[in-house]
């Protein structure tokens, strides 16, 4: 049994783990040089300053849980602070992670035994106009305060993830997309503006449409940090979604519903039983939903009331939502999960309602509906595999993506399908395709084969083209990382990373293992 | 076995430090070596290329611990296990009282320990969890006529790590006392290099340092290396004071 203090496993399977950090970075010293600090500047290194306060050390995880790593943890709540966080660590000769509500799945937000700021408590909203939709916010705000505080105006998030946790530092930081990429594109495409500090302590005003503001969204927390963000919320006239469901009984079915319905949906969504097997490979369910236009709700004060939105606190009328994930555990096994599939299929292809109206929260945030529904993966928590393909060359690709999960084993416990189209950021994920989400249970047992599934996943997407994404990524490798992103986009990249953090005082579990710098 | 990823020996230049970091270096962790003798911790380390890292440091330089400790805790990437192994026991002449080698002792066998396990307590009582493994001695178990300044330093050390453990086993940490009885290393030795004469039930470092990870592994609270030392101790605590008193040893 591996015995691993603050994580409870490694990004890498165990056998791959050696000392990383030995002659790199400006803390990094081997056992020799600090014998020579030690005898030589013995009064620098006993002196307060260049230790951290070890109650400031906390075991943090990726959200997926499989990965995790302590770091000595601050919490700015203004910008001076958070000047003195970087001034802190210079000083201390350690690097610097940016986190926001650390709900990327992997290492995106972890920094192993150095500088961790979390900006969650720089979460005011400074600014905010009901006449045009445009707020300024604080990188802490959260995507629930964002909904929470407009929707009464008649205003929703344009962007948003299946979850309302994330800060727009780390939306930003990910420039995440929603079930409407293929049509509003991804949040970086809403802001207006931002402020942006650098390690260096340069502080810079950034307009949408730079080729800077295209370089710094989505950078994953690299080049420094978003302080202020000023983007335009979407107007909506109800508080309702028209919802309509479809079920694709195959994958080729899938596509062809999305393609048809593509024109006429504002968002759209499909989740595949990964398990189906024979005539119904791929089999799905598929979620279409459309804003009402203006006039068509009749009673629009009431359900852009956040008591509206806010989801029921019972699930099932009886057993509370925060304990529902126990009465999940059982089923998270292959077995349960195939029962579940099959069920979720099965009720929603009978199920006399395929048409309704539903609460903007409900039908965005379905997985906040079952709180910690993450722990019923268990201790080894879960790793997801996103993976991004062109059009052309999706269906064959996914179809070789579950074959290959199903041969192995090792069947996705979700599998999420959604389209988008190409962006103009940098470091940007999107293409004109599709995107499967595919979530493994992780287990001591299964971590070394899972690793070694996601790795041939990895040459399946590499030979279609296709893109990944960090915030969900837990086990890419720098070669993968180089051959996506293509040399050209890597030098633009190193070029602005030189500029903002000459000595590379940001960096993250994930830059070190995709090699960023 | 139980796997340590991440592991910090104290006294991993020789004798059953060296034997545990070995061990450990084998079946794949990573190791920081603490001791003074800087040589014998490269040629270690040597063996072991990218896993072990050597740390130069005199337990008695206690000022030195937080930020070195804090160090190799950052070059490790974290911590999972910490022993502490240094030890030293100086010869005595029949009439000899001296303070300045019993201050010696206690600076080594039991101040460096506090030392090196508070800082990590603290550390782990933060991360909630891993394992500390302080290598006391039978020689604590009673006063015995011999060398006194040792047995009082091995007293302590027990006592201090029965404390530790009560007081950190509700962060899910654990921590392991092991008593070993008689170990082949250099400290049986006579200052002309020869072996002290009676010594019974004498094992290897190398065996000694594999029933000690054993133990850990197996969630032991206190381990005599090897068991039957235990019995030699409940004899030892029942003795009376004054047939105590009489024996020579
Ligand atoms: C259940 C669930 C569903 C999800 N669904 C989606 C989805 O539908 N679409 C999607 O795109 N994503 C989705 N995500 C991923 C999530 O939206 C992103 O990981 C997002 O970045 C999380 O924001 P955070 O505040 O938690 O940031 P963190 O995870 O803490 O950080 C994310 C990155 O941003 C950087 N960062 C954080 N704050 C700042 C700052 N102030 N300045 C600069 N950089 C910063 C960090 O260094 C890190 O690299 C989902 C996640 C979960 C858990
Ligand atoms: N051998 C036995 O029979 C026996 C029995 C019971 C308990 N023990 C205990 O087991 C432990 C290991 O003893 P051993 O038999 O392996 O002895 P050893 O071979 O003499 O090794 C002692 C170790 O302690 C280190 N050490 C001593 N003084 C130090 C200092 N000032 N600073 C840093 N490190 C120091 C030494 O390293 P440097 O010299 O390089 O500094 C060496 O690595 C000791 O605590 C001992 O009391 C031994």
């Amino acid at each position: 049994m591996v015995d691993a203090v603050d994580d409870y496993s490694e990004s890498q399977p165990v056998e791959n783990v050696s000392l990383h950090n030995s002659d790199e970075g400006p803390s990094s010293k081997n056992g020799q040089n600090i014998h020579s600090s030690l005898t030589n500047h013995h009064s620098s290194l006993t002196a307060h300053h260049s230790l951290l306060p070890h109650d400031r050390l906390e075991p943090l995880k990726g959200w997926g849980g499989a990965v995790g790593a302590a770091a000595y943890v601050y919490r700015p709540s203004t910008l001076e602070q958070l000047k003195e966080c970087f001034e802190l660590a210079k000083r201390t000769g350690k690097h610097v992670t940016l986190r926001g509500a650390g709900r990327s799945y992997g290492d995106a937000s972890l920094g192993r035994e150095n500088i961790v700021i979390e900006l969650t408590r720089m979460n005011r909203i400074l600014a905010w106009d009901a006449k045009t939709g445009i707020i300024t916010c604080e990188p802490g705000v959260t995507i629930e305060q964002l909904w929470r505080f407009a929707i009464e105006d008649g205003y929703w998030p344009p962007v948003v993830s299946g979850t309302m946790y994330p800060t727009l530092g780390g939306v930003l930081g990910a420039n995440i997309h929603g079930k409407n990429n293929f049509k509003a594109g991804p949040i970086g495409e809403h802001v207006l503006s931002f402020d942006f500090l650098t390690p260096s302590g340069e502080e810079l005003h950034v307009e949408h449409g730079s080729d800077l503001f295209y370089s710094i969204v989505g950078s994953f927390g690299m080049l420094g940090a978003f302080t202020k963000i000023t983007l335009k919320l979407k107007k909506v006239y109800s508080g309702d979604l028209d919802v309509k469901v479809f079920n694709p009984a195959n994958l080729h079915e899938l596509f062809e519903v999305f393609e048809r319905q593509l024109p006429q949906s504002d968002y759209l969504v499909g989740w595949i039983d990964a398990f189906a097997s024979g005539n119904s490979f791929g089999r799905s369910i598929v979620h279409q939903a459309n804003y009402l236009a203006l006039g068509i709700d009749p009673i629009p004060a009431k359900t852009l009331r956040v008591a509206y939105q806010d989801l029921p606190d019972m699930i099932l009328g009886l057993v509370p939502k925060s304990i529902m994930w126990m009465f999940l555990r059982p089923f998270t096994n292959q077995l349960g999960f195939k029962l579940i599939n099959w069920a979720k299929y099965v009720s929603s292809r009978f199920s006399p309602k395929t048409e309704f109206r539903q609460a903007h929260a409900a039908f965005a945030f379905l997985l906040d509906y079952v709180p910690n529904w993450k722990r019923s993966y268990g201790e080894g928590g879960l790793i997801q595999f996103q993976s991004f393909i062109p059009k052309e060359t999706a269906e064959a690709t996914f179809r070789k993506q579950l074959e290959l999960c199903q041969r192995e084993q090792l069947v996705p416990l979700l599998a999420v399908f959604k389209r988008h189209r190409p962006d103009q950021f940098l470091l940007t994920h999107a293409v004109d395709g599709y995107s499967l989400a595919l979530d493994f249970k992780v287990t001591e047992s299964n971590r070394k084969n899972l690793w070694a599934l996601t790795s041939k996943l990895t040459e399946i997407v590499l030979a279609a083209g296709g893109r990944f994404y960090m915030a969900k990524d837990a086990t890419l490798t720098p070669d993968a990382f180089r051959q996506y992103l293509g040399e050209e986009t890597l030098s633009k990249f190193r070029e602005l990373k030189h500029r903002f953090d000459l000595d590379g005082i940001l960096e993250s579990e994930l830059s070190k293992r995709l090699e960023i710098r | 076995m139980k796997q340590w990823k991440r592991v910090i020996v104290v006294g991993a230049s020789a004798g059953i430090g060296k034997a545990l970091a070995e061990a450990l270096l084998k079946e794949g962790s990573s190791v920081a070596l603490v001791s003074r003798n800087e040589g014998a911790m490269n040629a270690i380390a040597h063996r072991y290329p990218g896993k072990a890292l050597v740390f130069p440091h005199d337990v008695r330089h206690y000022e030195e611990v937080p930020a070195l400790f804090q160090r190799i805790a950052h070059d490790l990437g974290g911590l999972d296990l910490i022993i502490y192994a240094a030890g030293i026991m100086r010869e005595y002449e029949p009439h000899e009282y001296n303070f300045t080698k019993d201050r010696e002792t206690i600076e080594v066998n039991t101040l460096g320990a506090f030392a090196w396990l508070d800082e990590t307590a603290k550390r782990f009582e933060q991360v909630k969890g891993g394992t500390i493994i302080g290598i006391s001695s039978i020689a604590g178990e009673r006063g015995r006529s011999g060398n006194v300044p040792y047995f009082a330093s091995k007293a302590a050390l027990t006592t201090y790590l029965e404390s530790l453990r009560n007081r950190l086993s509700k962060y899910k940490v654990k921590v392991v006392t092991i008593k070993p009885g008689f170990v082949d290393t250099a400290m049986l030795l006579n200052a002309d290099g020869s072996r002290k004469s009676f010594i019974p039930w004498l094992i290897s470092p190398e065996r000694a340092a594999q029933l000690i990870l054993r133990a850990a592994s197996r969630g032991k609270n206190t381990a005599y290396i090897p068991g039957r030392w235990r019995f030699v101790s409940m004899v030892m605590h029942l003795m009376p004071s004054f047939i105590f008193r009489r024996l020579s040893f």
